[in-house]
């Protein structure tokens, strides 16, 4: 059997370029909404742990794009990256370039409020605030200002119905968020990301601790978010990621055996179809086919 | 082992036997007993304070003015006592109460792991550690000797004790709010205030509420910080916490407890069940707070 660790290691430190169409590369396949995120030659590092190197992709406007890959290969790095999450974690740091619609993120005079206010986060385990229902929904409207009941009610109930809770919870606005089940906790989760009207969801695994219907039912909801937003959604669940994404990036972990040295890479992006059905890595291949991973 | 053929061997499902199970029975009995030993002591405080101080307890035992300690129980009360914890205790709670709070948000919200940060904890455990008395001597050389003796004194004197303790207790509440939450909020796009004001305290508030009202109910029963800062010995009420000596109700014990009459002894026990009382509904509007603002917790 292939042991791609084995390959990976003698293409240090530079291994992964030969497999990256980078941003420049003219995509042919298919047709393509416009370049929303444009990554170039990324690297991020904690301290000194380097958890990902040198990345470069492209996210295409309202389109829902996979980030697939095992553990410690950088996926959530990456995808925390793009609202500058990352920033909150003491010691972490960006190299090479992110630009967002044009305009670079890690800029100086970049504040990331304003960064996260556009790029909306849903994370892997749920995190309702210990509020309300109808405050947790209400919480980003009301920190951009808004203070008017009757557009925050409107708010409130477009958002909850766009993430398929409005009819389990609409009789219970006023009871705890932490009183949902893990799967409509989510749901509560992706309603409150998207009542602030974002232009980019992130999702960070956001149906690993739930049960396949409930799964199903976000699985749902993303595809009708993607006529309105870009999504970028990082996941275990290889199916899930051929179900809803339209096109994948493969993460893999590159060891170095003699100097310990671990750090994930982009190893191949491109259309679902073609990473699934025909990649060109071997490494890719080994995941996609479950030899590996 | 023989194999039973057509049978299957009965499990062995019952409790372990021998010394694990002695274990067992003596560390539960060893607790139960610890438990007795613990509720002993309390009971007899309880019961003697009762006893001996619930009989002078009524209205106006509560409000009117100290008598001469000479005249017997029946007449007159401790009410400048009574008025003067309260306010003495209000005043250290505003003091302290805000500013602890505060420090314990900065320390665990905005300091990290800096050095300001944990200097100002370190120091703040230190604080927890310093006798009362030497608050009182403290605020006794800081103010008393400029300002004279006042309930303001004394409440800086009880607020200085109250700090650590809120902010140790608010610290550990803070530190209790999963990351997760915060990172939710900070996803939405709102600023370090936001997420510290709208989504951290509200989830802490609990705990820090009930935290705060433990230290006011500890400050409230403290003596020796207000022998050096508000003087006692006052019989009638004094409503000016500013200036002038000012009584409280362990000052009253202290002094009373120390008189040669029947009468004063008297209102000495009724002044103890009264900052026991005191201490009491503190504790159970803790219990209240706490289950109010814990009501989206659960």
């Amino acid at each position: 059997m292939e042991q791609p660790e084995q390959t990976v290691a003698t293409n240090l430190p530079r291994p992964a370029s030969a497999f990256q169409p980078s941003a420049f590369q003219p995509q042919a396949d298919g047709p393509q909404g416009e370049t929303i995120f444009d990554v170039r030659n990324v690297s991020i590092s904690y301290g000194a742990f380097k958890a990902v190197t040198d990345v470069s992709l492209a996210i295409h406007e309202r389109e829902i794009t996979a980030f697939i890959g095992s553990s410690g290969s950088g996926k959530t790095t990456v995808l925390r990256a793009f609202n500058r999450m990352n920033d909150l974690i003491p010691g972490a740091r960006l190299e090479g370039e992110m630009q967002y619609r044009g305009q670079s993120l890690y800029s100086g005079d970049v504040s990331p409020i304003a960064v996260r206010r556009r790029i909306g986060m849903v994370f892997q385990k749920p995190n309702p605030f210990p509020k309300s229902i109808y405050d947790n929904v209400a919480y980003g409207p009301r920190i951009n200002g808004e203070r008017n009941k009757g557009k925050l009610n409107e708010i409130v109930e477009r958002s909850l119905r766009r993430a398929a809770l409005w009819d389990e919870v609409k009789n219970r606005l006023s009871t705890s968020g932490l009183s949902l089940s893990g799967g409509q906790a989510q749901r509560l989760c992706i309603a409150r990301t998207i009542a602030v009207e974002p232009d980019v969801v992130l999702m960070d695994e956001p149906a690993s601790a739930l049960d396949p219907i409930a799964t199903g039912a976000i699985e749902d909801l993303m595809r009708e978010l993607k006529s309105q937003y870009t999504i970028i959604i990082v996941t275990h669940n290889m199916q899930q990621a051929t179900r809803v994404s339209d096109r994948t990036a493969f993460f893999s972990v590159l060891t170095d055996p003699d100097s310990d040295f671990r750090t994930g890479v982009l190893v191949e992006y491109g259309r679902t179809e073609q990473i699934f059905q025909d990649p060109h890595d071997p490494r890719t291949q080994a995941y996609v086919t479950g030899r590996i991973g | 082992m023989t194999v039973l053929t057509g049978q299957h061997p009965k499990a062995d499902l019952r409790e372990p036997r021998s010394w694990r199970r002695a274990k067992n029975r003596i560390a539960t009995v060893l607790m139960v007993l610890s438990f007795v030993l613990v509720i002993i002591p309390l009971g007899f405080v309880l019961f003697t304070v009762i006893a001996k101080g619930a009989s002078i307890i009524s209205w106006q035992f509560l409000t009117s003015s100290i008598p001469p300690s000479v005249l017997p129980a029946n007449v007159g009360g401790l009410g400048p006592a009574v008025l003067g914890t309260l306010l003495i205790t209000a005043l250290a709670t505003v003091i302290a109460v805000p500013l602890g709070i505060l420090a314990a948000i900065y320390l665990n919200e905005y300091g990290g792991k800096g050095f300001l940060a944990r200097f100002i904890g370190f120091m703040s455990d230190v604080m927890t550690g310093v006798p009362s008395i030497i608050m009182g001597l403290f605020i006794f050389t800081i103010w008393v000797l400029h300002f004279g003796y006042s309930g303001l004194a004394g409440a800086l004197a009880l607020g200085c004790l109250m700090l650590p303790v809120v902010i140790r207790s608010t610290y550990e509440m803070l530190r209790l709010v999963p990351d997760s939450l915060r990172e939710g909020a900070y996803a939405l796009g709102a600023t370090k205030a936001r997420v510290t004001v709208t989504v951290v305290l509200p989830a802490a508030l609990g705990g820090i509420v009930s935290g705060a009202l433990l230290a006011v109910a500890r400050a409230a029963g403290e003596t020796a910080p207000l022998l050096f800062t508000i003087l006692g010995g006052t019989s009638t009420v004094n409503l000016n916490v500013f200036s002038g000596p000012n009584t409280a109700l362990p000052l009253q014990i202290f002094s009373n407890a120390s008189q040669p009459y029947v009468g004063a002894q008297a209102r000495g026990w009724g002044a103890a069940l009264a900052l026991i009382a005191i201490a009491f509904i503190l504790l159970i509007a803790a219990r209240l707070v706490t289950a109010r603002f814990s009501r989206y917790s659960r």
